[in-house]
């Protein structure tokens, strides 16, 4: 493999890794909280997509970019409100069958709306243009994705530890109950954190639908569980790990996909979790917690 | 008085037990005219098999798995390869040609049912190994995982020779006859029943739950989840065999992480930790999908063509229900009981009074 | 005293068991006996370690440093290693011990039964279905021979023994209750049943008596002393209820920030300036 090649490969695997990231924030930030994988947060990701094409149709993209992520986080904190919060008190097991619901319901509601057939993905211009650096080219997407990943880590690391909707997320994260009884409004810490999540959902869907070009109602799923994968690797609660887990991921994979195991690449994030759950099962910047006998 | 009670129950069990095979014979003899209403019934028996496979680890013992999918792939491939006829092998594997490993391996559907279990056994207890030591949501997303990783294996290119890869495996044979289909299902379901009934069913109960009490009551924490894990696996094994006689054809993605969401969405609305209440659900469920089929065709009142009725809107409502009963019944149809004749009475009894307590209620609101 | 106990035959002796946790030396150093028959408390205040002590005989954790007998067989042992040996806190230097690990099924199995400070019933089961699983362990039988029932006699035995123990314990009017849904007092009792069903020779009771009131107590007291002598036991208990600790004591050991600061007979505890210091608290005057 050329030097060249071998940049561009990488290139490719930072791109689809920040992307990764986005999503991997949203996982790590609701399970911090909540204690919940929240295994609709995939198909949050995919409705994002369908908005996009929607919003496209008729709006310029300066416009229908703000419109999508507003949207999107209204659904998330929808899903919230009606599928997690009544279920605040009951058992993990609950929560997440819930969780499961929802995003079954999302992917047959997306069937129903938009048909199981993939649709093209708008084409934002400017994001689309192809930069040459050398021998490599790649289009602005590629470089963007990446350097605005770390910008919004940046800001949310920022927001969490310096503002004081940041320390009360901390604050429930260590503790639920306790946190309460201090008044922290622990629903609207929920709500905020999964506005979070949901924003950085739709931010990662416009940079990764951008460069797969179609959307359709699975597309979410897979992702959704890698990126899960990404979070837990790198320590679930942990947003530079969830980062690093992203990323990791992304390169990983692309490097499957180029030496020609293609098959295995899906397969590849399970293989990542499960040696990480074996030897760090807090993954890389977890916190070790013990129980209670 | 007691013993007349349960001479009396078994009475009516007898009595059932005759009917559901009296109608079995029935369809047996008009298969042609029922086919239809047979295929619903046969994939709901067994369906059943793996959601109470299913139940026997989430409900009885605790452990969060969503492997099932997985298991269940490599008990249809199993069956699928060890059954398929010899001449017709030529004409399935006519892309990549046959491995010569299988190519001459054959034996009759019951020793290649028992074969998948075992081998859907033998591959959870190695995963069982270093998944078992995960808690909850962990131990879901690891065993989601290798279920994954056994599709992603399954359709490998350097698998063709043996599972054909992406053009799947067909001309598999069918149930010699109804009988056979349910007989086999009821079997599994029935063995699951003692197991559960039996000194380690209560041990996996306990389990379930406190793990340390269980701990120190002499129960080798490791042991009994592996001996769940292995013992579920073999009956989804057996499960996914079934499943691939049934269809005839199969191929990799049939057996992707829908299939065992479609599995837990039985356990949950039948009632976790309920295993009539598992074999009500899958009948419900996979006879509900078909019921709920007129939402997908367009639906015209009076001229006026109703606008919600498309393709697609059919999953729509169920997925809906389903999340009615998720927030709303958590408990499921069954919740953790068991069907018996007596519950029934009690039930059919109750219907009118509580028919009453709903009025009541809603006069008590309004005056509140 | 002592001489009287060097005659007795020892149930378990601990051996400068330390647990730490990180920078914390929960428990630090404690050697102590149990002798055949006895009834011996571990006191001390809160967080103490006392409840440390107990998961490291039980096995549910591994002790950094030291050893427990049981019987005269040791059941564990540990030295620190790795990293461990690089920040190890505990007073005792340790010597090269060898590594034995067991279970916490495994040390029941070899007959050591414990109940939890905070109890832990199977709470969706019925009292019978409680005790019955303590049967399971020592039933001779595998999956197969339960599931198809061919262990007919083996469940039968189980059965039988649960229900007579459950009349000794006066719960058998209770058998079909759910666990859970008993009044406290009744799952305490609960508690102690399912330890005997698992036929200990050692009993560790934490915290019996927490929650109860003075008449409970009492009874409770009487009926410590009862289950020792009908099962031979020897009883091992971490309590903080004093009446009841000075009454059926044999011997006491005083636990304070993980070191043992006193042991004697309850008369001698009662007297002992250390111990009144650590649960008084020793006044800013009296240090100066």
């Amino acid at each position: 493999m050329s030097l060249t090649t071998f940049l561009q490969q990488c290139l490719t695997g930072i791109s689809l890794g920040g992307a990764y990231a986005l999503i991997a924030i949203g996982y790590t930030l609701v399970y911090g909280i909540l204690r919940l994988i929240n295994f609709a947060h995939g198909d949050i990701f995919m409705m994002a997509g369908y908005f996009m094409i929607f919003a496209m149709a008729s709006l310029p993209w300066v416009i229908a970019i703000p419109v999508v992520l507003i949207v999107t986080v209204l659904l998330g904190v929808t899903i919230e409100r009606v599928a997690y919060r009544p279920l605040r008190s009951a058992p993990r097991m609950s929560v997440m069958i819930s969780a499961i619901g929802v995003s079954y319901l999302l992917q047959n509601l997306a069937t129903y709306l938009f048909t199981a057939l993939p649709k093209g993905y708008p084409e934002i211009p400017f994001l689309k243009k192809i930069f040459q650096i050398g021998g490599l080219s790649a289009s602005f997407v590629t470089f963007l994705t990446p350097v605005l990943t770390l910008v919004i880590v940046y800001a949310l690391m920022v927001l969490i530890n310096k503002t004081k909707i940041g320390m009360a997320m901390r604050a429930v994260s260590k503790d639920y109950d306790t946190a309460a009884l201090m008044g922290i409004k622990i629903n609207r810490v929920i709500t905020f954190t999964f506005a979070v999540g949901s924003l950085l959902a739709a931010v990662g869907s416009v940079l990764y639908f951008t460069d797969r070009m179609t959307v359709f109602p699975f597309s979410g799923s897979l992702p959704g569980l890698k990126c899960f994968v990404a979070a837990v690797f790198g320590g679930i609660g942990s947003i530079p790990g969830a980062v690093i887990g992203g990323f990791i991921l992304g390169l990983g994979e692309t490097a499957l996909v180029a030496l020609g195991y293609s098959t295995f690449s899906d397969a590849f994030t399970f293989v990542l979790l499960i040696i990480i759950l074996l030897i760090k099962p807090t993954g890389l910047f977890g916190e070790k917690t013990t129980d209670k006998v | 008085m007691k013993k007349q009670t349960i001479s009396k129950n078994k009475l009516y069990t007898l009595i059932a037990l005759l009917a559901v095979i009296a109608l079995l014979g029935f369809l047996q003899a008009n298969s042609s005219t029922y086919s239809y209403q047979i295929s619903i019934l046969e994939r709901s028996a067994i369906y059943a098999v793996v959601a109470v496979s299913m139940n026997l680890l989430t409900g009885f013992t605790g452990l969060f798995s969503l492997g099932q999918a997985g298991f269940m792939a490599i008990g249809a491939y199993t069956v699928a390869i060890l059954t398929i006829p010899l001449e017709a092998r030529e004409s399935v594997y006519y892309v990549n040609g046959i491995s010569p490993a299988i190519a001459n391996l054959h034996c009759p559907f019951w020793l290649a049912l028992i074969i998948a279990g075992l081998l859907a056994a033998g591959v959870a207890a190695l995963i069982g190994i270093p998944v078992l030591r995960l808690k909850s949501d962990y131990l879901a997303i690891a065993t989601l995982g290798f279920s994954e990783i056994i599709r992603a294996v399954i359709a490998a290119p350097q698998l063709d020779r043996i599972t054909n890869g992406s053009y799947g495996l067909k001309s598999i044979p069918g149930f010699p006859n109804l009988f056979v289909a349910f007989g086999l299902c009821a079997l599994c379901i029935l063995l699951m029943i003692l197991l559960i009934n039996s000194s380690y069913g209560r041990a996996f109960k306990a389990l379930r739950e406190d793990e340390v009490a269980a701990q120190a009551m002499g129960l080798n924490l490791f042991h009994y989840k592996e001996l769940a894990f292995v013992i579920s696996s073999f009956f989804t094994g057996v499960g996914g065999g079934l499943l691939a006689m049934f269809m005839r054809s199969i191929e990799s993605r049939t057996f992707s992480i829908s299939l065992t969401y479609d599995i837990l969405l039985i356990v949950v609305l039948g009632g976790i930790g309920s295993v009539t209440g598992s074999v009500l659900g899958s009948f419900l469920v996979t006879a509900g999908r078909e019921w709920l089929r007129f939402f997908d065709n367009p639906l015209t009142i009076a001229g006026v063509q109703i606008p919600l009725f498309r393709t697609g809107f059919r999953m729509v409502i169920f997925s809906i229900l389903l999340m009615v009963v998720v927030l709303f019944y958590s408990r499921g149809l069954m919740g953790s009981n068991e069907f018996s004749w007596d519950g029934l009475a009690r039930l059919i009894r109750s219907i009118p009074s509580r028919f009453r307590r709903n009025q009541k209620t809603q006069k008590g609101e309004k005056t509140s | 005293m002592t001489e009287q106990t060097l005659h007795k035959e020892n149930v378990l002796h601990m051996e400068h068991v330390t647990m730490q946790f990180g920078g914390v030396v929960a428990v630090n150093g404690l050697t102590l006996d149990v002798n055949k028959g006895e009834i011996v408390a571990l006191i001390g205040p809160n967080g103490a370690g006392k409840t440390t002590a107990f998961n490291c005989v039980t096995g549910i954790y591994e002790p950094t440093y030291g050893k427990v007998d049981f019987n005269g067989e040791t059941i564990l042992s540990s030295t620190p290693k790795g990293k461990m040996e690089k920040m190890y806190l505990g007073d005792v230097t340790p010597t090269a011990l060898p590594i034995i690990r067991n279970t916490p099924d495994v040390i029941t199995k070899k007959g050591i039964a414990r109940t939890f400070q905070n109890i832990r019933l199977f709470g969706q089961l019925t009292v019978f279905e409680n005790v019955l699983i303590a049967k399971h362990m020592r039933a001779k039988q595998n999956v197969f021979s339960a599931t198809l029932r061919l262990n007919h006699a083996e469940e039968q035995r189980m059965r039988d023994e649960t229900m007579a123990l459950l009349k000794e314990q006066h719960l058998e009017h209770l058998k079909d209750e759910i666990a859970s849904s008993l009044p406290y007092g009744l799952q305490r009792r609960l508690e102690i049943a399912r330890a005997l069903a698992t036929e200990p020779t050692l009993l560790l009771l934490d915290e019996p008596a927490a929650g109860m009131n003075p008449q409970e107590t009492q009874e409770l007291t009487d009926f410590i002393r009862e289950i020792r002598d009908t099962y031979h036991l020897s009883i091992f208990m971490i309590e903080h209820h004093m009446d009841l600790v000075m009454q059926i004591s044999d011997r006491i050991y005083v636990l304070d920030f993980g070191k043992l600061i006193a042991h004697g007979t309850p008369d001698e505890i009662q007297n002992n300036q250390r111990v009144i210091d650590a649960y008084l608290g020793v006044s800013d005057d009296a240090e100066d």
